[in-house]
């Protein structure tokens, strides 16, 4: 797809409007549709875009194969980390009221978390199943 | 009846897909095709869930001021996960057939059990 | 209005499912359950799923086709081969009866969109109401997939952290040399 310019042109500008969304979807879970897992594709979707018009190579530039396994890792930790963290805290594991101060800010900021590290580990890993599938057909 | 039929008709186009899937699993011997039917079969439970969690004139369940009658959310939370799951397993089943498409040279079935003369 | 779109949307899902089993070509058949995940989302946001809609047409429509044509351009054959050694009445014996069992299973199921049905009157009037004074958060299904079934999503996130691990052992070096058949 390398020659293909109107292709190349038309996903330049579509790439940081996907990503900018997935941010979107990320931290608006709470209020409307959307959360973690949502984000987590969608992100990874951009960068899968960037990487079939412009080469794996050039997308292997963006997040290098090892980054992305040390952020797939990263994620899980955050989840888990978070439960330790509360019951450090005194509370159950993955209890998110002891976090803050009041109940219902404890729990928001536990789901925020949460869903970080559940974004983080699927955007990584489709990243890393993406790159081991194409990078199969390498010399 | 009318209202019977139109009451269950999602349950048996829902239950009409799984048999596709089904069949496809095990009447075609390429593999890949048949991962496609296991992902047929897939998204047919992801119906029967959904159309389940359905409540008529209900609305998406996001709290809004006004609204009464949301639908079930539960089978959404659980559905929502076994999609992201399922495009996880899907690639690992994928993976299995690049390595067995190395090994054999070839991903029909029948070949590759003529080549094990285990038939 | 609802009830139509959806009778005609599970329709065209059948009709798809139908010609995804009568092809042969693999791109087709692969290109067909892009549509077939497309429609299911659309599907989903007709019944009021919009989260589960949504991961659907990430997911289903983007990054599962986006695997299995990176699949087939390293496999290279896209023909599907015909007919097998095995007589085609069995399977469709098989896959009748338990479409029958199935059916006759349903018969006594609630109404679709039934208000009072017992899968409407459990746990889910307890998220619904109390979703906001537990957490703060409107989006119900957010609060239940990380606040009251914290455990679940947990798993689910290590089931897919260990996915990844697999396919990267199975596929992830490059390849060096070409992979010998075991002795005869």
């Amino acid at each position: 797809m390398k020659h293909n310019l109107i292709l190349r042109v038309t996903a330049k500008t579509l790439i940081p409007p996907i990503i900018i969304f997935a941010l979107y979807v990320q931290f608006h879970g709470d209020f409307g549709p959307g959360g973690g897992f949502q984000a987590g594709v969608i992100l990874s979707a951009a960068i899968i875009l960037y990487s079939l018009l412009f080469g794996l190579d050039a997308a292997e530039k963006v997040i290098t194969p090892t980054v992305a396994r040390i952020l797939a890792s990263l994620g899980v930790l955050i989840y888990m980390g978070v439960g330790f963290a509360t019951v450090l805290l005194g509370g159950n594991y993955l209890d998110y009221s002891v976090l803050a101060d009041t109940q219902v800010a404890g729990q928001h900021l536990g789901i925020l978390l949460v869903e970080l590290g559940v974004g983080v580990t699927v955007c990584s890993v489709m990243l890393l199943i993406f790159f081991a599938f194409a990078g199969r057909g390498r010399p | 009846m009318m209202d019977y039929i139109i009451g269950h008709y999602n349950y048996w186009i829902a239950i009409f897909l799984m048999m596709v899937g089904f069949y496809i699993v095990i009447s075609r011997g390429n593999l890949v095709k048949k991962i496609i039917g296991l992902n047929i079969f897939q998204v047919s439970v992801f119906l029967l869930y959904i159309t389940m969690s359905t409540v008529k004139d209900g609305a998406a369940p996001i709290i809004t001021e006004g609204v009464k009658l949301y639908s079930n959310p539960l089978p959404h939370v659980l559905i929502l996960t076994a999609i992201v799951v399922g495009v996880a397993t899907t690639a690992l089943a994928l993976a299995l057939v690049i390595r067995i498409k190395e090994a054999y040279g070839t991903i029909e079935e029948d070949e590759i059990h003529e080549q094990d003369h285990s038939l | 209005m609802d009830l139509y779109i959806n009778i005609i949307l599970l329709a065209l899902m059948a009709i798809t499912a139908l010609a995804i089993l009568r092809m042969t070509n693999i791109f087709a058949i692969v290109m067909l359950f892009g549509i077939f995940s497309f429609l299911s989302a659309v599907l989903f946001v007709v019944m009021d799923a919009v989260d589960v809609a949504f991961t659907e047409a990430a997911v289903g429509a983007g990054i599962s086709t986006v695997l299995m044509i990176a699949t087939m351009a390293l496999i290279k054959n896209q023909e599907e081969k015909r007919p097998l050694g095995h007589r085609p009445w069995l399977p469709l014996l098989v896959v009748f009866i338990t479409g029958a069992a199935l059916v006759y299973g349903t018969l006594d199921i609630p109404a679709f969109g039934d208000p009072n049905a017992p899968a409407q009157k459990h746990v889910a009037p307890y998220y619904l109401e109390k979703s906001i004074s537990d957490t703060g958060v409107p989006n119900v299904v957010t609060s239940v997939l990380a606040s009251y079934r914290g455990f679940d999503t947990l798993g689910e996130v290590v089931v897919v952290f260990t996915a990844g691990i697999a396919v990267l052992i199975l596929i992830g070096g490059r390849l060096t040399r070409p992979t010998k058949r075991r002795d005869k």
